[in-house]
């Protein structure tokens, strides 16, 4: 693994990553985003000058660990509140369209 | 003296005397809101059932119950926390009119306090910003100034305290959201230990970095809505299971404290920082010497990786907010775009996230999914993770030399609508005191400090203490408070300007 990252953000990169997080982007968007991405990266590359491979890494400030709670019935949500927010259901499921596209 | 510039003690103490009842304070601080905030634009939604759950106060009242301290006192709702019967959007279109089916834990402990939710403040989207310029229903106003900014995220809470609609609030902190918008509005807000309040409920954006917390005009209001809505929430995987002693008692004692002998405050170097404003560098230095001459001894510290906390942030905060904005699928809630001619629903879910987050969300998921991706996780995310660590040695060293420590709770004064909103990495760079605390899990409060000379708005002073001791921080805040309004002879924010004209004002009244 490099400790010097290529900053190098294509508008294929962007575009690739969009797919990854769902999100349809326009080409102006995309082009726009390719700009800031490394503008932004260039700047927070700079982590890479102090954290050496002898520095553990923090991912919670306060960490807890073996968080349990006894496993009791309590009260949960009705169907009926569960589906209140919903864009679409049919009174007991979700619904949604089609799962897989045509070429799948 | 209108009822809507008291604080929450003295309605809580007016409330328990009998001599007003909560419908009077309630309707008192909903005929302010009518009245100014079409200019501030504090409030996304105002809770129809105010008046109503004032009214079941007072009869729970009269009944005989026993009630706490801020009983039936009203208090505004940052939009990033879940509430029956209002909706909760966290400032995005992709939440447009969603109602929760259930309370955050924080909120349902307020009601449960006899507190009266007066509406729903707003936000930057999800807590993406320093300004609540990212708000997807447009911006919130400085009430210092309608054309400036409010601070932010939590610009909407700090904004509607500031203006008098509301006396307390509640916000959130990822990364300064409670203590940015305090210094920017001469308010007060408290960031807690990362887990002594509840994030059940509170729609996340950073899961390692986001905590709950109070917002107020004084220290004192703060320490009493911190003691409602901490303590240990087993619906909070990350809620600590401690013991907290009474904050409210801390600030009473700190706001009766003669002297500061024997308390060690340590200045943080690296954040007193010639390229802030001229200002708030003047403010924060005459509050030192404040500090000094009360008795305080004053200490330099040095965190030497201070500089390299914003870019950790902003590695970390995106990469997590990117995972947790995926519940926002199309599915299960908020809203659905159908991309013309139909697709699957991966093509659903792709048009509705387009359509329904703005600019900033969308630039900080790929940031946070470009982070996350094989080949550049060690590099990126890896790195700032390890940054956390040498932020988190630097603190502790700090805390050995030093039983506090302050700086400025903001670079600058508010600056003006727009200003930075084409610049993101400016925008960025506006939490650079506050994102230490964050990425540290330690607590933090911004209060006033004066006005800055130059421009006449509001600058914040910055108080940290060390995890669990979030009680220095209202202990030292009360006494700082009381010095300054000694020294002025009066509150900061009755030095504000009058919103409605006509209307008695703090400032005539001597408020506090």
């Amino acid at each position: 693994m490099s400790t010097e990252p290529d900053a190098g953000v294509t508008p294929d990169v962007v575009r690739h990553l969009a797919g990854l997080a769902r999100i349809a982007l326009t080409e102006h968007e995309i082009t726009k985003l390719t700009g800031e991405l490394m503008v932004i990266l260039d700047n927070v590359a700079k982590v890479n000058e102090v954290a050496g491979p002898d520095v553990p890494a923090t991912s919670h400030p306060i960490p807890l660990s073996n968080v349990y709670r006894d496993d009791v019935p309590g009260v949960t949500l009705t169907t009926e509140q569960a589906l209140a927010g919903a864009p679409d259901h049919d009174g007991s499921r979700f619904r949604v369209t089609a799962i897989l596209g045509e070429e799948q | 003296m209108s009822l809507f510039t008291r604080t929450a003690s003295s309605l809580g103490e007016m409330l328990a005397a009998g001599e007003v009842s909560s419908v009077e304070v309630t309707q008192a601080h909903l005929d302010r809101i009518a009245a100014v905030d079409a200019d501030v634009h504090a409030f996304l939604h105002v809770n129809a059932g105010a008046l109503d759950a004032a009214a079941a106060v007072d009869k729970r009242r009269s009944a005989g119950e026993v009630l706490g301290p801020l009983a039936g006192v009203p208090i505004a709702i940052k939009d990033v926390l879940c509430t029956l019967g209002m909706p909760s959007t966290a400032g995005s279109r992709i939440l447009e009119g969603w109602i929760p089916p259930y309370d955050a834990t924080v909120v349902a402990r307020l009601r449960s306090a006899g507190l009266v939710p007066l509406g729903k403040t707003n936000m930057d989207e999800f807590a993406m910003g320093s300004s609540t310029e990212h708000s997807a229903y447009g911006a919130s106003h400085n009430p210092w100034d309608l054309e400036r900014i409010p601070g932010g995220s939590g610009g909407g809470s700090a904004a509607a305290v500031a203006a008098f609609e509301a006396p307390i609030a509640l916000g959130s902190d990822t990364g300064g959201s409670i203590r940015q918008p305090a210094a920017v509005t001469g308010s007060v807000g408290v960031k807690p230990t990362y887990g002594g309040v509840s994030r059940y409920g509170a729609i996340a954006l950073a899961s390692s970095l986001d905590q709950v917390g109070p917002v107020s005009r004084n220290v004192l209001d703060s320490a009493l809505v911190h003691d409602i809505i901490g303590g240990h929430d087993p619906r909070d995987s990350t809620s600590l299971t401690d013991q907290w002693p009474s904050f409210a008692a801390a600030a009473r004692e700190g706001a009766a404290a003669e002297s500061l002998k024997g308390v060690r405050i340590g200045v943080v170097k690296e954040l007193d920082s010639p390229g802030f404003q001229a200002g708030v560098h003047q403010r924060f230095h005459e509050a030192l010497d404040l500090l000094a001459a009360n008795g305080a001894e004053i200490v330099e510290v040095s965190a030497p990786h201070f500089e390299y906390a914003v870019a950790a942030y902003y590695l970390i905060l995106p990469a997590e907010a990117s995972s947790n904005l995926a519940k926002f699928d199309s599915v299960r809630f908020g809203m659905r775009v159908n991309p013309p001619g139909g697709g699957t629903v991966e093509d659903v879910m792709a048009a509705t996230r387009e359509a329904g987050f703005g600019d900033e969300v969308k630039r900080r998921i790929i940031l946070g999914t470009y982070a996350l991706s094989a080949g550049y996780y060690d590099a990126y995310y890896g790195s700032a993770q390890k940054v956390r660590t040498l932020i988190q040695r630097d603190f502790a060293s700090a805390f050995e030399q030093a039983d506090v420590l302050v700086s400025p709770a903001a670079p600058t004064t508010a600056f003006k609508l727009g200003e930075k909103i084409n610049d993101p990495l400016a925008m960025y760079l506006n939490d650079v005191t506050t994102i230490p605390a964050n990425l540290a899990g330690i607590p933090g409060m911004g209060l006033p400090a004066g006005l800055a000379p130059e421009d006449g708005l509001p600058v914040g002073i910055q108080i940290m203490a060390p995890a669990r001791e979030d009680a220095r921080l209202y202990k030292l805040g009360a006494t700082l408070e009381r010095l300054l309004e000694d020294k002025w002879g009066h509150t900061l924010l009755s030095q504000a300007p009058s919103l409605a004209p006509g209307e008695m004002f703090a400032a005539e009244s001597g408020a506090v």
